[in-house]
């Protein structure tokens, strides 16, 4: 038996959730995980509340089987897993904010998403507080000579969401970076609750509006898994091509993006262009340039048809021309590649302990990509690569990126060609009783996990949705340290992690 | 890169033609804004943008406006990175409370005559988020809105007409 197997054979099994098994365990059991954590024989996948609970997702390193195990939190308090587990520590701030549930040994007493504004404090809870008065956030101090603070944000000099970062700089160097989030938070989680499935889609596709259709994805999956049923293969086709075209989008534009942080504006007129292009194509075939609202549980909400197969096409040829050039640019641009190179190394180490995921992950080594472990359909039966690089800084970075939108073309050709017939979305089952569903796919910043639980009537009675970027915005803090503050743009962009889609 | 540059030179130019102002944010503003201040702005306008709690999709289409395609800046729009140096007020979202402190802060930094625009339909009426204990409002529940632009998100062509039916250009 696997580790994961033994500590879900620990517990108590829950009957019903899918696809992944769940189990209630106690404080051996719970503390046993923790254990793996630390050894590095599982991986953090997720961790969020419930009414008087906590749920870990755990990946088994080798095997990539996930796993949940719950810990029922009488007294409102459970074991921190971020006592020994540093990766957790966000997550359990955010759970204390939320839902008032106390990680015993938990080495930060801050409050995380809750800046004092609220009109309740644990407003997911059973019984929400008052709110207390607004006090000071404590950011962590640095000590030595010559050091000075700079304060940027929330609201940021260019076209971005809002965050606060407190440097903490000698001269041009930063010494310590701080982030602090939860600008954007709008209480997503409570209102799913009670949430028509329809209507709970919708919330999902506006968690992170870059990655709609990731999410959408996630959420519908998970909704599928827990009813038990599978959307139509057209169906299931399709979904893969609308992803694959918000990664191409996503990438051309933080590729660009990324030159231009490093005052190479060329780049971003450039891959704008190309960007521009995928989102016409998106809004010719799909009828909305982000294809938000287009996957709906059940299947998709809009077909394509035989006129958006040649736009497709067209689409992966011009990008297929031009994008070639645009590689040599980034290449043989010396005053780039000076700029790229060395600047915010991320240690495969820090990749490997926080299971970091996404393009920031595999240019740090670790080579994981939800859509080959735990792996979806289409994907199972296409064939692409997965680039991995070592160095983990921008450049390796922006490497992924480019190979990734090299993949993505031959992973579209190979969907319009295999493209099944047939119809394009199925009624959602019936099942007159309690069910949970979860599902993980690759959006293109990394993993999105989406997890709920659905009453006897099917609406929604909890849905957690857990971003990529919990796992890579504290990796951000580690790689800017030593570097100047003039490259802090540059860095923060080759990460490009979500805000609204971390806040929810 | 000399490639580019050259291609650049001799190349038709991807920019479209500017999609007609929009005559019912023109009408709009007739209403908030005095004529002085209109012939103190000028026909052109600096802009600071300010996501309020979106999902980010609105700013993806704002960026677009800086693209070959709709090139912005032809129209004498441009964004600034100081509320000191801006005339109008670009606000997304529905303004979360975390948020909301540092939406007036940026709007009382702007000096007069200033204009604010709600872009999307979060800001409009906070959309879906609408109850969302940390959502405090729509943009108009927290600054003074001049005009609004429907959409989830907008598309480019609609957030040039809005800005353009500012300038009347």
């Amino acid at each position: 038996m696997s580790a994961l197997e033994q500590l879900i054979a620990g517990g108590r099994r829950v009957v019903f959730p899918r696809p992944w098994p769940r189990a209630v365990v106690e404080g051996e059991g719970w503390r046993a995980a923790i254990a793996k954590l630390v050894e590095g024989v599982l991986s953090l996948v997720g961790l969020w509340g419930d009414a008087d609970a906590v749920h870990m997702a755990l990946a088994d390193v080798a095997t990539a089987a996930i796993g949940i195990l719950s810990f029922e939190c009488v007294d409102g308090r459970y074991p921190s897993v971020a006592a020994l587990h540093p990766p957790a520590l966000r997550l359990e701030r955010a759970i204390r904010d939320l839902w008032g549930l106390e990680a015993e040994g938990c080495p930060d007493p801050r409050p995380w998403l809750d800046h004092g504004r609220w009109t309740l404090r644990h407003p997911l809870a059973a019984a929400p507080l008052e709110a207390a008065d607004v006090r000071p956030y404590p950011f962590l101090s640095a000590e030595g000579e010559g050091l000075h603070q700079i304060p940027v944000g929330p609201v940021h000099a260019g076209i971005i969401e809002p965050g606060h970062f407190r440097f903490t700089a000698n001269g041009e160097t930063v010494v310590r970076l701080e982030q602090r989030l939860g600008y954007t938070h709008k209480g997503i989680e409570g209102l799913m609750r009670g949430a028509a499935i329809g209507h709970a889609a919708k919330l999902a596709g506006r968690a992170s509006g870059d990655s709609t259709v990731a999410y959408t994805l996630a959420f519908s999956r998970a909704v599928e898994s827990a009813l038990g049923m599978r959307p139509p293969a057209r169906a299931v086709w399709l979904r893969a091509l609308m992803a694959e075209l918000e990664r191409l989008a996503n990438h051309l534009g933080d590729i660009g993006g990324i030159c231009n942080d490093a005052a190479f504006t060329l780049m971003l007129a450039q891959c704008g262009i190309l960007r521009e292009r995928v989102l016409r194509a998106a809004d010719t075939c799909f009828g909305h340039r982000l294809m938000r609202d287009r996957i709906v549980p059940g299947g998709v909400a809009a077909d394509l048809g035989d006129d958006g197969r040649p736009h497709l096409q067209a689409l992966v040829r011009e990008v297929r021309q031009r994008f070639p050039a645009l590689i040599e640019l980034y290449d043989n641009t010396a005053s780039l590649k000076d700029r790229t190179a060395g600047a915010g190394i991320v240690t495969t180490e820090l990749a490997r302990l926080y299971a970091c995921g996404g393009f920031v992950g595999r240019a740090s080594g670790r080579a994981f990509d939800a859509r080959r472990t735990p792996g979806y359909a289409p994907y199972d039966t296409l064939a692409f690569d997965v680039p991995v690089f070592t160095r983990g800084d921008v450049n390796a970075r922006v490497l992924v990126r480019l190979r990734e939108v090299e993949q993505s073309l031959f992973l579209i050709e190979q969907i319009l060609t295999s493209l099944p017939p047939g119809p394009i979305r199925a009624d959602l089952s019936r099942v007159g009783e309690a069910r949970e569903g979860a599902a993980l796919v690759e959006g293109f910043r990394g993993d999105v996990l989406a997890w709920l639980r659905l009453d006897a009537e099917g609406s929604v009675s909890r849905c957690h949705l857990r971003d990529p970027s919990w796992f890579q915005w504290p990796l951000l803090e580690a790689a800017i340290e030593g570097n100047i503050v003039a490259d802090f743009p540059l860095c923060n962009k080759s990460f490009n992690c979500a805000y609204s889609g971390h806040d929810l | 890169m000399l490639r580019f540059l050259l291609e650049g030179l001799v190349r038709r130019p991807l920019t479209e033609p500017p999609p007609p102002a929009e005559d019912s944010a023109a009408a709009e503003l007739a209403d908030a804004v005095t004529l002085t201040a209109r012939r103190k702005l000028g026909r052109s306008l600096s802009i600071r943008m300010v996501d309020a709690g979106s999902c980010n999709g609105c700013e993806l289409e704002i960026n677009a406006l800086g693209n070959a395609f709709y090139d912005l800046e032809r129209f004498g729009l441009r964004f600034v990175a100081s509320p000191r140096h801006a005339d109008v007020l670009l606000v997304t979202g529905p303004v979360t409370r975390n948020m909301a402190d540092a939406l007036k802060a940026c709007h009382q930094a702007m000096p007069q005559p200033r204009i604010v625009i709600a872009l999307g339909d979060c800001a409009r009426d906070c959309g879906v988020f609408k109850g969302g204990f940390g959502v405090q409002g729509a943009v108009g529940d927290v600054v003074p809105v001049d005009v609004e632009v429907p959409g989830c998100p907008p598309e480019p062509d609609k957030i040039v007409a809005a800005l353009r039916g500012l300038t009347r250009r």
